[in-house]
């Protein structure tokens, strides 16, 4: 129960959060909710750690990975933003498809035994700071890393570019965009491949490096949809996005550790004394996910926390002014 | 090539900016634009006159690349164009200002206006862009504050957004879709100096408005669509009066006169007392409103869209809670009550959304009509609605209120929206209600139907009902209402009772009646 290990275990688990969220920010910034998140996290996993096993290669399996999230994601973009079809059921069962998949194709996997994993660092002297090193710094995954550099990244992207500006607009007000001459369905493509393709590389970072190995549905977990909720709670901000995650991250290895001593502070543990208070802990992140999703369903609320105006309905030109 | 000729035959006369020829364009089940003429010249305010549906919007949305025509031919400054997206029209030199303002609330003016350019390449640096555009913005006049965000602005400054986003792509022929909707009459005085301003520096301007008055005041020539096709092509405004142009837009006579007989107001039949709501997003949007309606008067509520009279209505039509204050119906507390509750009492409603509160859209007009009377006898018997009675009871009510229908099995959904709102206004007319709120009841209908719609209002205060008529074109609240309160921020300005458009105006954009008096002494 060292808290340096908890808080430094959360770090590298809350990648996959953070990836997934910001992917997932990317899509509904345009405009497009996308549900499908768990299932296209899953298909990751499963083909990053499919291809590893096969080549050796784990690059190659994060690349296919990410791929293949991008990829599947496209049926969801042309059902929603060509189709016009609602974003919720649509989502839904690209869930479901994507989920299939990686159960049919990722049969036997499990047995696959060992496989080379991403490579885990240490940053000289950064590590070497008092407690922010050995949290942030310290033998973790170079995706860990990459994610540091992602979040100051996602967020000027969004804030301080045009093509960002072109994104909050058409997730804001399509209609002034299209006006202007700026391709909404092109970009809605865009930015849902690219929700799937980070997706994908979250799902990557689970079986390659942060939870190494395919266990079936298992792997993911439900963390995709906790990325939905984090998106919310993040008010669709990268920043407050990797707040949540490595938060969610900390809490879920903090609900195993918890776990195993049989005293905390002095006090007669009583996680490990009622082993089934665990499971209640375990089912927290994702009672939070739900209550998240219901509060952030209501339209009220979902203008007050700043969604863009335009989430989930399709765009149609000539609905206004007609 | 004929363009050509007329571009060099009229030398004398200024250019011809645009010309559109024989422009058809067909929606499922409506023909927008038929065969329609157009021409622009250089220096000129065009006013595209006609009604709503006459196909003006259409026509201009074809202009500016939004929609493509199904037939005809575009000659821009002498060169024919087929434009494929906004994006095309821009680079030729128009810009369109959409009726609703096409700007992104969230983001800030300077944003905007980049929007869809390709400078700057990638990374925004505002900073400079915020000098540089209100440089921009003083050239023409506009004053405007680069860094404010959309949403905070007020309309008028909206707008004058959306002409710089135009200017600064370098549009000289400026389409202006209905730009006075919205607007105080002091600013749509500001905007009508934009636009001679902008004119004398050589830009072209479309007018496109269905408002007589302004049209005579601003245009050099006006051109009238009605059904589709054009009535009048490029008249001179000023040799040409009022009736006349009504008459070209409807294809019959129109009364402008209403006759508001004389009479003195019974007993006070709405009372409300410092009412607070919120709006849809948690915001304070009534802060305080006291007002009175007594029976047999037309009480105006006066405001620019969006201070808190879509929510004040809601909350005495009993569709929003309101947080603190008091409605009082004949003296009887109908504060928070159910909607039900205020019906029984002598409530009538007029929606502002006549196609999905007003009405059923899928229901049938028979459907539609006895939803207020489907629980009482004779159309209630017991459990079962005896349908005989209520046919009966549409067959009345659509000969009484003349509305045009092909048959009361008809649903509500194919009605034009002259007669959808007969058939609220029959509905809840029929219930003879002691408190009618009106909202927005002849928005969008033709100059023939606002007629209808107004003499019924007049009816109904003879017949001694109380109506507060919540209304944003300032003309038609003058010449029905015998008071007006004026509505800003949530609050209530002041009360006029002698139809002063100035100080209306004043109060509309935020002036108490206080200081406007203090002011005139």
């Amino acid at each position: 129960m060292d808290p340096i290990i908890i808080l430094q275990a959360g770090v590298a688990s809350g990648t996959v959060l953070l990836f997934a969220t910001i992917g997932e920010i990317f899509a509904e910034r345009s405009g497009v909710l996308n549900l499908g998140v768990e299932g296209m996290m899953l298909l990751g996993a499963m083909s990053a750690f499919s291809i590893t096993v096969k080549t050796g290669n784990p690059w190659l399996g994060l690349l296919v990975a990410m791929l293949a999230g991008g990829l599947i994601s496209q049926i969801h973009a042309f059902i929603s933003i060509h189709l016009q079809a609602d974003q919720v059921v649509s989502g839904l069962a690209l869930g479901f498809l994507a989920t299939g998949i990686s159960l049919v194709l990722g049969e036997g996997l499990s047995k696959a035994g060992t496989v080379s994993l991403m490579p885990s660092f240490s940053i000289p002297v950064l590590s070497q700071i008092p407690i922010v090193g050995p949290i942030f710094f310290t033998r973790h995954s170079v995706l860990t890393y990459f994610g540091y550099l992602l979040i100051p990244a996602a967020w000027y992207y969004i804030n301080h570019t045009r093509p960002g500006m072109n994104l909050r607009a058409i997730g804001e007000f399509p209609a002034a965009a299209d006006t202007l001459g700026i391709n909404i369905y092109r970009l809605r493509y865009f930015y849902v491949f690219l929700g799937g393709v980070m997706a994908g590389l979250a799902g990557a970072t689970i079986s390659l490096a942060i939870a190494p190995g395919w266990f079936s549905e298992m792997t993911t977990a439900g963390q995709g949809w906790i990325a939905v909720g984090l998106v919310i709670f993040a008010q669709w901000d990268p920043i407050r996005a990797a707040f949540g995650s490595y938060t969610f991250g900390a809490l879920r290895r903090l609900i195993l550790d918890i776990q195993g001593p049989t005293t905390i502070l002095g006090l007669r543990n009583p996680f490990y004394y009622n082993p089934y208070w665990g499971f209640f802990l375990q089912m927290l992140p994702y009672a939070f996910t739900i209550i998240v999703l219901v509060i952030g369903s209501r339209e009220a609320i979902r203008k007050r926390l700043g969604a863009p105006a335009a989430l989930g309905t399709p765009y149609i030109r000539g609905e206004r002014g007609l | 090539m004929d363009g050509r000729q007329e571009f060099e035959s009229h030398s004398s006369e200024p250019p011809v900016v645009v010309e559109m020829r024989g422009i058809i364009k067909r929606f499922p089940g409506v023909l927008a634009n038929d065969h329609v003429d157009f021409k622009l010249y250089q220096g000129e305010i065009h006013a595209l006159l006609g009604e709503n549906g006459a196909g003006k919007s259409t026509l201009m949305n074809i202009l500016a690349g939004l929609y493509r025509p199904d037939a005809g031919e575009i000659y821009v400054k002498g060169k024919l164009v087929h434009f494929s997206s906004p994006r095309d029209a821009i680079k030729a030199g128009i810009g369109m200002i959409h009726q609703h303002f096409m700007l992104v609330p969230s983001q800030t003016v300077t944003e905007n206006i980049l929007l869809g350019l390709d400078q700057p390449r990638f990374i925004l640096r505002l900073s400079e862009y915020h000098q540089k555009i209100a440089e921009f913005a003083e050239r023409f006049g506009l004053k405007i504050d680069p860094k404010a965000k959309i949403w905070q602005l007020s309309v008028g400054e909206q707008q004058r957004v959306e002409i710089l986003k135009m200017l600064y792509r370098g549009a000289d022929i400026l389409i202006m879709d209905e730009p006075t909707a919205v607007l105080a009459p002091q600013e749509i005085e500001a905007l009508f100096i934009t636009l001679r301003k902008m004119v004398s520096e050589g830009k072209s301007i479309i007018f496109i408005s269905h408002k007589l008055h302004e049209v005579m005041e601003i245009a050099d020539r006006v051109s009238v669509l009605s059904k589709g096709k054009v009535t009048a092509s490029g008249v001179p405004a000023k040799g040409i009066t009022r009736q006349e142009l009504a008459r070209l837009m409807v294809g019959r006579e129109v009364l402008f006169r209403l006759d508001k007989k004389e009479q003195a107001p019974g007993d006070v039949v709405l009372q409300v007392e410092d009412l607070h709501a919120e709006n849809d997003k948690g915001l304070p949007a009534l802060r305080g409103v006291s007002l009175t309606v007594r029976a047999g008067e037309i009480v105006g509520l006066a405001g620019v869209a969006g201070n808190g009279q879509r929510e004040l209505a809601q909350v005495i039509t009993g569709l929003r809670k309101c947080t603190k204050g008091k409605i009082l119906l004949n003296g009887e507390d109908i504060t928070n009550q159910p909607v039900s509750y205020s019906i029984q009492r002598g409530l009538g409603h007029i929606p502002e959304d006549r196609t999905h509160v007003g009405t059923s859209p899928n229901l049938s007009i028979t459907d539609n009509v006895i939803m207020k009377k489907y629980r009482q006898p004779p159309i209630a018997r017991g459990m079962v609605i005896d349908m005989n009675q209520a046919s009966q009871f549409a067959q009345q009510l659509v000969a009484t209120y003349d509305i045009m229908v092909p048959t009361i099995r008809t649903p509500a959904r194919l009605l034009s929206g002259g007669n959808l709102q007969k058939v609220i206004l029959a509905r809840e007319i029929s219930g003879n209600p002691r408190l009618l709120v009106a909202v927005q009841p002849t928005r969008g209908l033709d100059v023939g139907a606002i007629e209808g719609i107004q003499r019924l209002l007049l009816t109904q205060r003879e017949a001694g009902a109380a109506i507060l008529l919540i209304s944003e074109e300032l003309e038609e609240l003058i010449s029905l209402s015998d008071r007006i309160y004026v509505i800003y921020e949530g609050k209530i300005m002041g009360e006029v009772t002698d139809g002063n458009i100035e100080v209306i105006g004043l109060m509309m954009t935020g002036t108490p009646m206080e200081q406007i008096r203090q002011g005139v002494q």
